[in-house]
């Protein structure tokens, strides 16, 4: 079970994020060490990883919030991103903090509309600290998504969130996804979020990438199908998780 | 005359007395508090026993004048026109000193806060600045502006620049660096930043250095009244010192508290206006 787990070589879409050797180190030891990796035109790619392992270091670099001092990558002009804690600013209205940058005329039906998508409608025109946990999320997903992004990344979305948010959450991201067709980097530590959403599932340790799975399962997926079984077994087995053998 | 102008005070405190509450709720429930009667309960209280120890003779009119002296005296301080015509010099005063601090205060801590060369050039001055006890400054102000209005000013508007300034200043610099960073990853620019994250996310800290400001603008006014003035509240207590007339030394101290009271709501009801995002003011 230590072997690199490939299938058959899939035909991978063109790909619109492409790192080659990124290497970040912050004093210590690489927290990225000569890393590559390609996500395609629209494909959702879920990235596990143990705290320390280098995720959150690669999605700073990718949003542009590190710079790249070794190594290459190459990223879309239009990238979003929605981080852990939701982010929007508490003295803007949920509809301005949507629209916020977006300058066009339209912006506030434009925020609207995005807010209805993420079933937000009720809340256009709430303070932000008035939100629950959940729709603070919502809210940073319409934001995210109303600047129509080639390049969409989620900083573990939903890890603040009960049990059943998260699974409604993660369900709608799913249609959002299949509606907007963009390439999505998921950066989580949930191995059933990733084979529920992603077409592939990246595994990173000390910086480097340790597994990667291709998730060829129908959508709607299902915790009971049996692949689904066998690659949670796979994920858990490169993130170090014991598990007892039945 | 004592029982028949406190009787309907008192009276009305007892009728509108009302089941004990905590005296702020934090939560928004309710916008009903416990009415203020009850707590005029004490100054009432007060109030008469020093109208009682002047009616008696305890207290010779010299040493403190009865509050029905002092309301008969604020009175005719009104109809003669002096009272008005202090106040509304010292008013002036007050607000443009309080205006031109302001000013200053904002721009020294925009430029301090926003960029490090705007830093090491101002912030250093400011500290060590800061601790200047401005009140010991008024020789030489005197000297520099004379006796007008000026130095007056001067005075109000120094004193006022401090607290702006640090409070600002450090609203500037604490602002969420994640919201920051968020507003790079939207593709925000710099103006777009500074107005729409940094210049909102250190409104609180201006309003409570404004709040500040408000107060020690009075403390400097009466300072600078006093020393030397020929007109103003703080002017208008000094010539009564010369007659022994108490009474219209706490006419002015009445004054003073008053505008110091109104001051402070007319910052406090900006700031439940400005800042209705805060989870305490939305409704």
């Amino acid at each position: 079970m230590n072997m690199m787990h490939r299938p058959e070589p899939v035909i991978r879409p063109e790909p619109v994020i492409r790192i080659e050797g990124l290497t970040r180190r912050f004093g210590g030891p690489a927290v990225l060490d000569a890393l590559d990796l390609s996500v395609g035109r629209g494909e959702f790619v879920a990235l596990l990883g143990r705290s320390g392992s280098g995720k959150t270091t690669l999605l700073r670099t990718l949003a542009g919030l590190d710079d790249v001092t070794e190594g290459r990558v190459q990223v879309p002009g239009d990238v979003a991103v929605v981080f852990q804690e939701s982010r929007l600013l508490p003295w803007k209205r949920v509809w301005q903090n949507v629209g916020l940058g977006l300058g066009a005329r339209d912006a506030k039906d434009r925020a609207i509309a995005a807010l209805g998508e993420v079933g937000l409608d009720h809340r256009v025109d709430a303070w932000p600290l008035t939100l629950s946990g959940g729709e603070a999320q919502r809210a940073g997903i319409a934001r995210a998504l109303v600047r129509e992004p080639q390049f969409l990344m989620l900083d573990e979305p939903f890890a603040s969130l009960d049990a059943l948010t998260r699974l409604k959450m993660q369900a709608m991201v799913g249609e959002l996804w299949q509606r907007h067709r963009c390439a999505v980097l998921l950066v989580t530590h949930d191995v059933d979020e990733a084979l529920l959403l992603a077409d592939r599932a990246v595994v990173l340790e000390h910086g480097r990438i340790r597994t990667e799975v291709d998730i060829d399962l129908p959508r709607p997926r299902r915790h009971a199908d049996a692949e689904f079984n066998r690659l949670r077994g796979v994920l858990l087995d490169a993130l170090g998780v014991e598990q007892a053998s039945h | 005359m004592l029982d028949t102008t406190l009787q309907p005070v008192a009276d009305q405190s007892a009728s509108q007395r009302r089941p004990v509450r905590p005296a702020r709720s934090t939560t928004g429930q309710a916008a009903r508090r416990p009415g203020p009667w009850r707590r005029l309960a004490s100054p009432v209280v007060v109030l008469a026993l020093w109208q009682a120890a002047c009616s008696a003779g305890l207290i010779s009119p010299q040493t403190l004048a009865s509050p029905w002296q002092i309301l008969q005296t604020a009175i005719s301080l009104t109809r003669d026109g002096t009272l008005p015509h202090n106040l509304l010099v010292s008013l002036g005063r007050a607000l443009s000193g309080l205006a031109i601090g302001t000013v200053a205060g904002v721009a020294l801590a925009l430029v301090a806060g926003l960029s490090r060369l705007g830093e090491d050039a101002v912030d250093a001055l400011m500290q060590m600045g800061r601790t200047l006890p401005v009140l010991a400054m008024v020789p030489l102000f005197i000297l520099w502006f004379g006796i007008g209005e000026t130095p007056k000013i001067a005075l109000v508007s120094l004193g006022v620049l401090f607290p702006i300034y640090l409070n600002l200043f450090k609203g500037v610099r604490n602002v969420d660096p994640k919201l920051l960073e968020m507003a790079r990853t939207l593709g925000l620019s710099r103006a777009q930043t500074i107005l729409q994250v940094i210049l909102p996310g250190a409104l609180p800290d201006l309003l409570l250095g404004l709040r500040f400001a408000v107060g020690i603008s009075w403390l400097m006014l009466v300072v600078a009244e006093q020393i030397n003035a020929n007109s103003g509240i703080g002017h208008m207590m000094m010539d009564a010192e010369d007659f022994l007339r108490t009474d219209i030394i706490l006419v002015g101290l009445f004054v003073y508290a008053a505008l110091g009271l109104i001051s402070d709501q007319i910052v406090r009801s900006i700031e439940a206006r400005v800042l209705a995002w805060r989870p305490s003011n939305v409704r």
